[in-house]
């Protein structure tokens, strides 16, 4: 049995400390209080004095409650049992299901020997265009979008989700606002994903310091699904909301701040956290899509700008569209070549981007009242074209398809010469009979 | 003396407090005793009867009172025959062998041997009884990959000595005794293969640190020309996250004309060393014939892994690097990012409570930053041969804005800076260092004048770009356009260079001098031109052709062929037809 400490010394934000012997660092503790019990996870060790950060928050601790050290670390279950059940951040039930106690597993466990990691190979469709042909997802990719919050953001996640041909999916909640929660449920739940989907979830109404566990929980049982074969696609919203619960506690442990409030180790904690996106050699991989929403539309704001230094690109959600210019995938040329899309991939990727980026140009000119020549009129047609057939994301064809239509879209534009792409290309796959 | 021990009074993060008996010194090696596991710490500063170290593991599930035992030495790597090919963590594990064992995940408080005691090394002496040595000469050598690795008389070692006896030609292994010398005392001193190095101690077995001249050819042609890099020089490439800071490091790790290439792949993502670790031993080194990771040695100690180990990382990385210059080789180092390095010590500086400077940073950021590009150099050896060590470094500073401590304080100290710009970047022109904003202290082998009036064009040119955003082109000279279209021509066919094409991804000095002529000839003659119109299509002419150029092996008929299509093009449409006839 192990020792019970009821005499708190301090409250401090949500973290308070007790004196107690024998603790491990990290380890959990259980609090009880008038409100309940809560979890409490070590953070700080002075001699006798152990500082806890406490999951519900500390709101209603009195220093006479009750501290109950459990022995050991973070931990969660590990089943298929999992699958189409909903965890707070805690890891306990939040659906009406059984409380799941078989097979604890670490949480935040090592990471992957750099060497045991391959080049990733594989993308994942998602049939949509500017994702697909612009900026192909790839397999073990550690993604986030960019976007200020009021853009469909968790609507394009659930409709990745549900495209993408993985073996299931874990949604970490983090501050989502509950109707967000029940539009990601049921989105899955019609697309028929719900079965091969696990939650963890914590909404804008639960305590902070629990929201701080989620992607360590969703990451861990991803891991073991990994390791098992498995290809887990692991959905993150909203990573912000998780910084700003690090930064919360580590303004109340008075650690200096390095930028706008934000602890020092931000990088180091996102990167723990992203880093475990990998594609085993001889098992299965996680992808990681992330939701970073940018305070002010600021992308130097300290969140988006160490989210962007981790990540393998970022796509950026603007006024409904994925942005074809700030947007990225670090690994579409892991997949995209001649060998293994279709050979005139790269030439549509560049071309047709090449091409907005005059248009462009072209609208900023008519914007200022220069005068349009006729090569301007052709550049304006092509922008509205790529944007209503291209851009807009209710756009849901496969790669194949979106290729032609690229295709068909130059081809009511511009005169083969004027695309600039390769002969070769434009012999194979230019549209015949088009009417400009 | 026996060691000390001590044990645990407090707990933060990766900082211990230890309560200790005996001696201690700073920066001292000590192990955290955890069952079967021993986590390797460093003391980083001594106070009242307690010791703070910092953990090089995960500290989660320490206790109150866990045993601490010291090592008596300080952090330290292992130096001898062995090292080319090798990936290494920060802390000099290597990273296949702890995979062999453990397998997908890194454990935590296991140390495996740097080098292979067991190997055996063709060696060959080259001292001879009676021969007075100092530390740092020759004694003889062992083949390892494309040169003869030098086995010298280890840097530890003060004052003079003579040589009593030499191993015989034959196979050795690296603990084995090759040399016995003796001092001025009379003692004498049993020497192997290989010796251990403290991380933290620059090595200066050497006569002289020389001003570095020669220019290191990296084959990217921007660098080479416009800003470059001496052999024993220093530069750093700072950007915004996406610039291009690794892509145009690996470029260099696989084109740059050195001996030895060390990669530290400090606090950035696992995957982009994957490459590296995957592709070095298919390429082949043009120079040699064998492959690029013959030359290389790879430290990784990527975001995920250990932060106190990152801090660490660099200078494993420029401790190696300092012992193949001491052979008289030219070593390039390459650190991505410092930036990563920085924010290690300012999390190891927050939990030792230090007082802060900007950002958060220490106070001693700046020493650190300066201290540890000091270590580059060309020296002149102690046995009159020169070896150099070339240092660049990688910047990510926050908000992708220079104006922030780590930046700063690296521009203070680096020979050259090559600034990746954003906007570059976007635009798909790589690699994307500016040329209006980077700077080197460093001689080119092109003729500064030449270099000069083509960044002047470059000015004039971007200065006429801007006023057409206002002006539009129809309120702008002929003359004012031309000078547009010239300096869109040099970014275009030759600041910007293909890195995934095999000819364009490297240019070398003869090439580059032969090529910059060319190019300095369009910007020099003054095309006769009536429209605009024309005079766009002159220089997309132009441009295809210096590209298609730029693709073709230089001892190739197109090269030649294309060159003609060039001069007859510029002849064509230049004012002074007759006089250049
Ligand atoms: N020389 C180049 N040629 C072609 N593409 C490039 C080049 N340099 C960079 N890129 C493109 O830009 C992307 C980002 O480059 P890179 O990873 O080098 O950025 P970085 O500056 O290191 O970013 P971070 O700070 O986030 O690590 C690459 O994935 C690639 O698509
Ligand atoms: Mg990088």
């Amino acid at each position: 049995m192990r020792k019970i400490y009821n005499k708190i010394q301090n409250i401090s934000g949500n973290v308070i400390s007790v004196k107690a012997s024998d603790v491990s660092y990290e380890e959990l503790a259980e609090i009880t209080t008038q409100r309940g019990k809560s979890l409490a996870q070590v953070i700080k060790m002075d001699d006798e004095n152990v500082s806890l950060q406490v999951f519900t928050g500390s709101r209603g601790v009195s220093i006479n409650d009750e501290v109950r050290f459990l022995g050991r670390p973070m931990e969660v279950t590990f089943s298929d049992n999992m699958l189409g059940r909903i965890f707070d951040g805690a890891g306990s039930p939040r659906d009406k299901g059984p409380l799941l106690t078989e097979n604890l597993i670490p949480v935040a466990g090592p990471s992957v020997n750099p060497s045991k990691r391959i080049i990733p190979r594989r993308m994942i469709r998602t049939n949509i265009p500017m994702i697909d042909v612009f900026n192909s997802l790839v397999v073990s990719q550690k993604l986030p979008i960019f976007s200020v919050s009021g853009e469909p953001y968790n609507e394009l996640l659930a409709r990745i989700a549900l495209q993408a041909e993985v073996d299931m999916i874990i949604l970490g909640g983090i501050g989502l606002k509950y109707d967000e929660y029940m539009k990601f449920k049921n989105t899955l739940e019609s697309g028929g994903a719900l079965s091969r989907s696990i939650f963890f979830m914590n909404t804008a109404s639960d305590p902070i310091v629990e929201s701080l566990m989620v992607p360590d929980l969703s990451l861990a049982v991803a891991e073991k699904f990994a390791l098992k074969g498995k290809d887990v696609l692991v959905l993150l919203t909203d990573m912000t909301n998780f910084a700003d619960a690090m930064k919360e506690i580590a303004i109340t442990m008075e650690q200096v701040p390095s930028n706008r409030g934000y602890p020092g180790d931000l990088y180091t904690q996102l990167a723990a956290r992203y880093e475990k996106a990998v594609d085993f050699d001889d098992a299965g991989s996680i992808t990681i899509l992330a939701v970073t929403t940018m305070p002010g539309d600021d992308v130097t704001h300290p969140v988006p700008d160490n989210t962007g230094y981790i990540t393998e690109g970022q796509f950026y959600l603007h006024n409904g569209y994925i942005d074809p210019f700030g947007s990225l995938s670090r690994l579409k040329q892991q997949v995209n070549s001649a060998d293994q899309s279709r050979k005139d991939h790269r030439a549509i990727m560049d071309g047709m981007i090449q091409l907005y980026a005059q248009f462009m140009e072209t609208e900023e000119k008519r914007a200022m009242g220069f005068r349009m020549s006729g090569w301007d009129q052709k550049l304006l047609k092509y922008g509205g074209m790529f944007r209503s057939q291209m851009m807009d994301l209710s756009v849901n064809i496969p790669l194949e398809e979106a290729l032609d239509r690229g295709w068909e879209i130059m081809a009511k534009c511009f005169t083969p010469e004027e695309t600039r792409m390769r002969t070769e290309l434009i012999k194979e796959f230019w549209p015949k009979n088009t009417d400009q | 003396m026996s060691p000390s021990t001590g044990k645990i009074v407090g707990i933060s993060g990766n900082m211990v407090t230890v309560e200790f008996d005996g001696n201690i010194m700073q920066n001292e090696v000590a192990y955290i005793l955890k069952g079967e596991e021993r986590l390797k710490s460093e003391i980083v500063r001594i106070g009242d009867s307690v010791a703070f170290m910092q953990v090089f593991e995960s500290t989660k599930g320490l206790k109150i009172g866990d045993k601490v035992e010291f090592s008596g030495e300080l952090l330290s790597v292992q130096l001898g025959p062995g090292l080319l090919g090798q990936v290494y963590d920060g802390l000099q594990n290597p990273l296949p062998d702890l995979a062999e064992e453990y397998g997908f995940f890194l454990p935590r408080g296991v140390e495996l041997k740097a080098l292979d005691d067991e190997r055996k090394w063709k060696f060959t002496p080259v001292a001879n009884k009676g021969d007075t040595v100092i530390q740092g000469m020759l004694l003889g050598h062992v083949p390892e990959g494309i040169f003869e690795h030098a086995i010298m008389v280890p840097f530890h070692l003060p004052g003079e000595y003579t040589v009593e006896d030499i191993a015989a030609e034959g196979e050795y292994a690296i603990k084995e005794t090759i040399a016995k010398i003796k001092d001025e005392k009379g003692n004498t001193h049993e020497i192997s293969m290989t010796f251990n190095w403290p991380v933290k101690i620059p090595i200066e077995a050497y006569r002289d640190k020389i001003v570095p001249e020669e220019p290191l050819v990296t084959q990217a042609r921007i660098i080479d020309t416009f800003f470059p890099v001496a052999k024993g020089g220093t530069f750093c490439i700072p950007g915004p996250f996406g610039a291009g800071k690794t892509v145009l490091q690996h470029i260099l790790s696989r084109h740059a004309q050195v001996d030895v290439v060390i990669v530290a792949a400090c606090g950035e993502r696992a995957g982009e060393v994957v490459e590296l670790l995957r592709e070095f031993p298919e390429l082949e080194d043009p120079r040699t014939g064998k492959t690029l990771m013959e030359r290389t040695i790879i430290i990784c100690n990527t975001s995920s892994m250990p932060v106190a180990a990152r801090e660490a990382s660099v200078y494993t990385a420029v401790t190696l690097g300092e012992y193949y210059k001491q052979m008289g080789l030219d070593v390039l180092l390459l650190a991505d990012s410092t930036s990563r390095w920085a924010q290690a010590m300012r999390e190891l500086s927050g939990r030792l409570e230090e007082i802060p400077g900007e950002e958060a940073f220490p106070a001693y950021l700046e020493s650190r930053i300066a201290e540890f590009y000091e270590r580059s150099g060309l020296m002149e050896l102690n046995s009159g041969e020169y070896g150099s060590l070339t240092i660049g470094g990688t910047v990510s500073p926050a908000g992708g804005n220079f104006e922030e401590p780590v930046t700063q304080a690296t521009l203070k100290v680096v020979g050259a800076f090559l600034g990746l710009s954003r906007d570059r970047a976007n635009a798909r022109r790589f690699p994307s260092i500016h040329p209006l904003e980077s700077w080197s202290k460093y001689e080119s082998f092109i003729d500064q004048k030449n270099i000069d009036e083509a960044t002047d064009k470059l000015r004039r040119g971007n200065d006429v770009n801007q006023m057409m955003m206002v002006v539009g082109e129809e309120g702008t000279s002929i003359e004012d356009f031309q000078l547009y279209l010239k300096s869109e021509f040099l970014d275009s066919v030759y600041l910007q260079q293909n890195a995934f094409d095999e000819v364009d991804a490297a240019t070398n000095k003869e090439r580059q001098t032969h090529v910059f002529q060319r190019v300095q000839q369009v910007l020099d003659t003054d095309f006769h031109l009536e429209s605009k119109d024309q005079a766009r299509d002159l220089f997309n002419r132009l441009r295809q052709l210096f590209i298609d150029w730029n693709y073709a092996k230089m001892d190739s008929p197109d090269f030649k062929q294309i060159e003609e299509s060039i001069e007859k093009l510029i002849k064509e449409h230049s004012e002074n037809e007759e006089n250049l006839q």
